[in-house]
This record gives C-alpha cells, sequence and structure tokens, in this order.
C-alpha cells in the first residue's frame, strides 16, 4: 500500500479513529464532536460557552435524588448510539420479555432494543417527506438542518432554553447530536401527525436529542416522539432540550411518549415560547425510566395565546417521576391549563410539580391547574408542589388537586357486572388516564393501555 | 327447585352489627316479589348481600340458583351465575363509557366464546331505544354526571343487555318521573315475561301497578315479618308500617 492510498484510507476512516467512544467530558471532547461534524464556527463557540455554564451550574437542589448519576461514566458521543446492545443475547430478559408481551414483531423488537443499527426510512417513507417538501416544510434531523439551514438554526437555536436556564440544558448544549429540526412555513397546515411515521426510529433519538420546532404564523403541526415499547440503553442519562417557537396564530402539538429503561435518569427541558393568539400544547406520557424530572413549559408572550400542558406519569419499583408544568402569562388574555395524572405502584413514587406565574401587566388571564394522584397500594407515593404567582389584574384561576385510590365501591360495581377483580381494577385505571389518553393517537392510546396493564399487573389488589 | 333462587336462613352482618337477621326467600323465573320496610330495615343489605359486597358478611345461611351455591363466590361469579344488583345509588365510574364497559363485561361473561361485536352493539342500541336514550348515551362515562333517572335507565340498560336469571332492583323507582316510570317499567316487565325473576325493593304501589307482584314482603329489622299479595302493599302505602314497630 502507498503512502496515498495509506492516506485516503485513514481519511475515510477518520470518523472512527477521531471520535472513539470514550467516557467522561472535557472542552476537548466537546471541540472534537464539533470538528467531527464540521460545524460552524458559532455553534463551536456556543457548545464550548456551553460547557463551561455546565462546569459552573449547580445540580438541582430539589426533587429526585440525582447522586446516581455520574458524569464521568457516561458516553457523550458516538457514531452509532453507545449503549446500545451488541447483541442480542445481550438485552436483558425482562426487556426482551415486555416486547413480546405488547406483541411486537421480531424485527423491531432487535431494533428498539439497539441491536440491529440501520433502518433507512428514506426508502420507507421517502414518500411522506416528499408531499412535506412540496409545501415548504422543513424536516430533518438538527445535524443536517445546522448543515443546510444553519442562518435559521443560529437564529432560534437557545433562543428559548439558553445553556444557562439548568446545568442539563447547557450539558446538552454543549454535546448535543441528533433531535428533529422542523420548520412548517406560514400558513401551512400539516395534517398527519409528524413523527408518527418515523417512530421506528425512536430508538435512535439519542441520549442529548436537541430539537427545534418553528411554526410560522398561522400554521399547524402536531410532532410526536417515543414509542410505548421500552427502550433499552446501558447509557444512564438522557438529557433532551426541546424548544419550540410558534409564531402569531399558530399552533403546535407535541406529543411524547417515554418509555426509557429503568437505570436511566430522564432529566429534559422543555419549552415553547407562544406568540399572539398562538396554541400550543405538550402530551407528555412518562412510563420508564428510573428517574424522570421534565416540567414542559410554555411562556405565553403574545396578547390572547394559549397553552396545554397534559401530563401522564407513572411509577412502579424503583422509579421516580417529577413531572408537572410551567407556564409563565407575559401577555394578556392569555390562558392556559395543566393537567397531570400520575399512578404510582409497587412502591413507585410520582410527584406534581407546577409553577404558574401571570405578570404584573397580563390582565384577564385564564389559569387552570388539576392534577391527581392515583396510588395503588401503601408502599408506592405522591406529592404535589404546586406554585402560584398571579399579579395580573382580572385573572381566573382554578386548581383542583386530588389524591385518590381505587375505590372500593367502583370496584364492586364492575364486579357485580361479571368483570373479573384485576379487570375491574384496569378499568378504573384507564378511566382515570382518560383525559390524558384521548388527546394521544388511537393506535398509541391502545399501545399505552396495554403497557399500563402490563406495568401494573399483579401490582393491585 | 331446579331453576329457583333460593335464600334460606341469611344473616348479615356489616362490620360487627347484625343487619339481617335470617331470611328466607324463594323466587320463581318469571315471579316478582316486592319488598317493602321503613328505612334502615335492611333492604339495600339484603341486595348488597346478595350480589357479595365485601363489607357485608353472610353469618349464617345461604344463596343458591338452582342447585348451585352462590353465597360463597366473589360479585364477579355471582353475576355470572345469573344474578343481577340494580343499585339504589349507582357510583359512577369517570373515564370509562357505558358502551365500552358493557362489551368488556359481556366478554368477559361469555369467557372463551367471542362476542359478536355488531349484534351487541345492535342490542345495546335497541335496548336504549326502547327505554327512550339516545345513542350518544352508550359514549357517556358510566353513570357520570347523569340525572337520577338517567341512571336508573343505565341500569335497566345493563340488566338486558348483560342477561341475567334473577335481578335484585333496589328502589329502581325512586326518584323517577311518571314518563321514566311507565318506559322503565316496560322494559322490565318484558324482561319478566321471558323468565326473569325480580326482587322489587320499593316503598310506593306506583311500579307495582305496572308490574303486578307475586308476592309483598315486609322487611322490619332485619326480618320478614308478613308476607302477602298486592293488598298488602296497598295497605302498606296506606298505614304505613306503624303496626309493625
Ligand atoms: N356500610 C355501612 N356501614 C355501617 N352501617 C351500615 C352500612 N350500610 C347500612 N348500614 C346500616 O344497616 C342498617 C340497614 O341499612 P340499609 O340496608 O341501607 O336499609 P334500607 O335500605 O332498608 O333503608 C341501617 O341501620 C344502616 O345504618
Ligand atoms: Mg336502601
Amino acid at each position: 500500500m502507498d503512502t496515498q492510498t495509506l492516506t485516503n484510507e485513514i481519511s475515510s476512516r477518520k470518523k472512527k479513529i477521531m471520535l472513539k467512544p470514550e467516557k467522561g467530558i472535557s472542552s476537548s471532547l466537546v471541540e472534537q464532536i464539533s470538528d467531527y461534524k464540521s460545524e460552524p464556527e458559532w455553534m463551536r463557540n456556543y457548545r464550548l460557552k456551553s460547557f463551561e455554564v455546565f462546569k459552573e451550574k449547580k445540580m438541582p437542589a430539589w426533587g429526585p435524588d440525582l447522586s446516581g448519576v455520574n458524569f464521568d461514566d457516561i458516553y457523550y458521543y458516538s457514531q452509532s448510539s453507545i449503549g446500545e446492545a451488541d447483541s442480542w443475547e445481550e438485552v436483558p430478559k425482562q426487556i426482551k420479555d415486555t416486547y413480546v408481551k405488547l406483541g411486537i414483531p421480531e424485527a423491531e423488537q432487535k431494533y428498539l432494543a439497539g441491536v440491529k443499527a440501520q433502518w433507512d426510512s428514506e426508502v420507507v417513507y421517502g414518500s411522506v417527506l416528499k408531499t412535506l417538501k412540496k409545501k415548504g416544510v422543513v424536516f430533518m434531523s438538527m445535524d443536517e438542518g445546522l448543515e443546510k439551514y444553519p442562518d435559521l438554526v443560529r437564529r432560534f437555536i437557545g433562543s428559548v432554553v439558553p445553556p444557562e436556564d439548568n446545568k442539563f440544558a447547557a450539558l446538552n448544549s454543549a454535546v448535543w447530536s441528533g433531535g428533529s429540526f422542523l420548520y412548517v412555513p406560514k400558513g401551512v397546515k400539516v395534517d398527519m401527525p409528524l413523527q408518527a411515521y418515523f417512530r421506528i426510529n425512536a430508538r435512535r433519538m439519542g441520549q442529548f436529542e436537541r430539537t427545534l420546532i418553528v411554526a410560522d404564523e398561522g400554521s399547524f403541526v402536531h410532532y410526536l416522539e417515543g414509542c410505548t415499547s421500552p427502550i433499552y440503553t446501558s447509557n444512564s442519562l438522557h438529557a433532551g432540550v426541546v424548544e419550540i417557537i410558534v409564531k402569531k396564530g399558530a399552533r403546535v402539538r407535541y406529543t411524547t411518549v417515554q418509555n426509557w429503561s429503568k437505570n436511566v435518569y430522564n432529566l429534559v427541558t422543555k419549552r415553547a415560547k407562544v406568540e399572539e393568539e398562538g396554541i400550543v400544547e405538550w402530551v407528555d406520557f412518562n412510563g420508564g425510566s428510573k428517574v424522570t424530572m421534565k416540567y414542559p413549559s410554555v411562556y405565553l408572550v403574545g396578547k390572547k395565546a394559549r397553552g396545554d400542558v397534559l401530563s401522564l406519569s407513572m411509577a412502579g419499583a424503583g422509579q421516580y417521576q417529577d413531572t408537572g408544568g410551567k407556564v409563565l402569562h407575559l401577555a394578556s388574555e392569555t390562558s392556559s391549563r395543566i393537567i397531570s395524572k400520575s399512578i404510582s405502584y409497587k412502591g413507585g413514587r410520582t410527584s406534581y410539580r407546577g409553577l404558574v406565574r401571570v405578570a404584573k401587566n397580563a390582565k384577564d388571564c385564564k389559569v387552570k391547574v388539576n392534577c391527581d394522584a392515583l396510588i395503588l397500594d401503601k408502599k408506592s407515593r405522591s406529592d404535589t408542589y404546586p406554585v402560584m404567582s398571579i399579579l395580573g389584574k382580572g385573572a381566573f384561576v382554578e386548581h383542583e388537586a386530588s389524591v385518590s385510590k381505587i375505590e372500593e365501591e367502583k370496584l364492586f360495581y364492575l364486579e357485580s357486572r361479571g368483570l373479573g377483580k384485576s379487570d375491574s381494577e384496569m378499568m378504573i385505571v384507564n378511566g382515570f388516564i382518560e383525559p390524558i389518553t384521548r388527546e394521544i393517537p388511537f393506535e398509541y392510546a391502545i399501545e399505552l393501555n396495554r403497557l399500563v396493564k402490563l406495568e401494573m399487573e399483579g401490582s393491585m389488589g | 327447585m331446579e331453576n329457583n333462587l333460593n335464600i334460606t336462613g341469611l344473616v348479615v352482618n356489616i362490620e360487627s352489627k347484625k343487619i339481617l337477621n335470617g331470611i328466607s326467600l324463594t323466587v320463581k323465573p318469571g315471579e316478582v316479589h316486592a319488598i317493602m320496610g321503613p328505612n334502615g330495615s335492611g333492604k339495600s343489605t339484603l341486595a348488597y348481600a346478595l350480589a357479595g359486597h365485601p363489607s357485608y358478611k353472610i353469618k349464617a345461611g345461604g344463596i343458591k340458583i338452582g342447585n348451585k351455591l352462590l353465597s360463597t363466590l366473589c360479585p364477579c361469579e355471582r353475576s355470572r351465575s345469573g344474578l343481577f344488583l340494580g343499585f339504589q345509588n349507582p357510583i359512577s365510574i369517570p373515564g370509562v363509557s357505558l358502551g365500552n364497559f358493557l362489551r368488556t363485561a359481556k366478554s368477559a361473561r361469555l369467557r372463551k366464546k367471542k362476542l359478536d361485536l355488531l349484534a351487541f352493539q345492535e342490542e345495546l342500541e335497541n335496548t336504549s331505544d326502547a327505554l327512550r336514550l339516545n345513542k350518544a348515551f352508550l359514549e357517556r362515562p358510566v353513570n357520570d354526571g347523569l340525572s337520577g333517572g338517567e341512571r336508573k335507565k343505565s341500569e335497566t340498560l345493563q340488566l338486558v343487555s348483560l342477561g341475567a336469571k334473577f335481578a335484585i332492583l333496589d328502589e329502581l323507582d325512586t326518584g323517577l318521573d311518571v314518563d321514566a316510570l311507565k318506559i322503565i317499567s316496560k322494559v322490565l316487565k318484558d324482561e319478566v315475561e321471558k323468565g326473569l325473576g325480580v326482587i322489587l325493593i320499593t316503598h310506593y304501589c306506583r311500579i307495582l301497578d305496572y308490574i303486578k307482584p307475586d308476592k309483598v314482603h315486609i322487611l322490619v329489622k332485619g326480618k320478614i315479618v308478613e308476607s302477602g299479595g298486592f293488598e298488602l302493599a296497598q295497605r302498606i302505602e296506606k298505614d304505613g308500617y306503624s303496626n309493625f314497630d
């Protein structure tokens, strides 16, 4: 082999050579990531600056215990997502069993478990992408978005969730990779839920994905991420950031179905900025992970803007779901609704943590907060931490909270019609979560009910 | 007898308090037995105990349909054996639609056999029509946000669609206006004619004018103190229970 060939060989394999997966984080790793992706200078600096913020920021002082997060023991970047199992044999039996019980075909099982690396969405979903393109909708991975639309990305990234927001947003800003970039032009209504067609790719959403959605005036889009099948990873930290900009009169619905394997710390920052008469709706299901801290938030900055946060969490053995919502009313006649439902069982713990603030100059706002917790046994626990600060005049505020268990009288009623005890309990649980599941596309809702049943089997009665 | 509902010497406690003190009653298929009695005499307790509510403990005696002993079974198995309880105050189950509930319950009752969904839906709609309930009613959550009359119609719809050999109906008529009473009575009467045996707990003769009882029993302080025909009900309505003290 002559020298030239050797050089070519090396440069074509540069990726692998440069980014041998290594645990831990440093500014040199951050630089490597940026170099490897051939990013513009400003992004490289953005990452480096964010890394400095990450180092300075303290861990959150409230909520679940995060002492199990060891920043030195995590892979921050890899071409093929590190943490995926290399072979089917490595995937824990419990996960495999769940796939089977959920009735997922074997090919898909391997994909979800990360054994199979490739699934060519371009080929399978090409026609969908074509239709979108015709309408001027930009929908691609964030990495690709940065390459093709650097100005748009530069203008909006960090404009809703700056690195300074919290330690994990800073970390994400430094090492982000993957996620989606979605731009919907003025007046364009996308009539199918977007990610639904790409759900098989949920496995590739990565650990530090960054998603940016810009909905231009009068547009509409429903973005859907995740799947009910448990997503297996040996890497224990997921710190995503989602930013949404809703322009005047636009509407964005963002649905998440999260079922990380139960070793994962799931610490996600999601926020939407909503301009005049715009609407954002977060629909959020958290079923998996060891710890989730997630409070989808809404900044209502334009008159008559509206924001909804609908969230459903369930926590079983060893799980702590700390979820809720945050809404800032910064303009008059804005309205918001937080509906939070949680189920704890088998010793799991859930909490609702919510913040609603109506600014002094925001008049005649409407606020509705509704949080209900269902606790299935004595070992399990649920708490609520609601904070409200209403300064604007003329605000209409409703707040309801409830903690309940499955009532004997309801059970008896259903059983007296010939339903077995566990079927009756499931029916009551499904009824309890119905205000959320009815907002989720039908096929997901069916899966969700199946998943809930699977998780809770044997936990009741 | 072969297909009768047989209640023998039933003693029922709530916590450690004896509420029913030896009730015996035999109802044949297609018969209607009215039970009347002052408030707190134990009528609802009898209904709950028959259906197997866990707080109502059977201390002595038994319940049988034909040769099958029901009193040791769970509520679900009693129901599947053909016993239906129409609740005095049906509880609401938020988020669960009546249609979905009935389909699930009907399937569960069929066990291995598969429910013919279309045929069942048609049956539900026909019965709803007969009860003057519109189609959307099946989509509404079970008893949630319903008026008193609608709840009793829902109980009747459940009775008819799930199917039963014997029904114990606890104050089905209380709070109904004249029209609703007529409508429900008509549907119930059709079931009786097809062989449903009924224990009808009531305070009024009104419903008994529509559905003639074969027997009337007076329950006071947990015991049946007198049994007779329709004229006994008329006497009670006129004179009250003071003679039984
Ligand atoms: N869940 C209960 N716990 C305690 N006592 C009860 C309960 N239900 C009924 N009782 C008592 O049992 C007696 C009979 O009640 P009930 O069967 O409801 O009477 P009726 O239906 O004839 O009005 C009453 O003294 C009532 O207070
Ligand atoms: Mg009563």
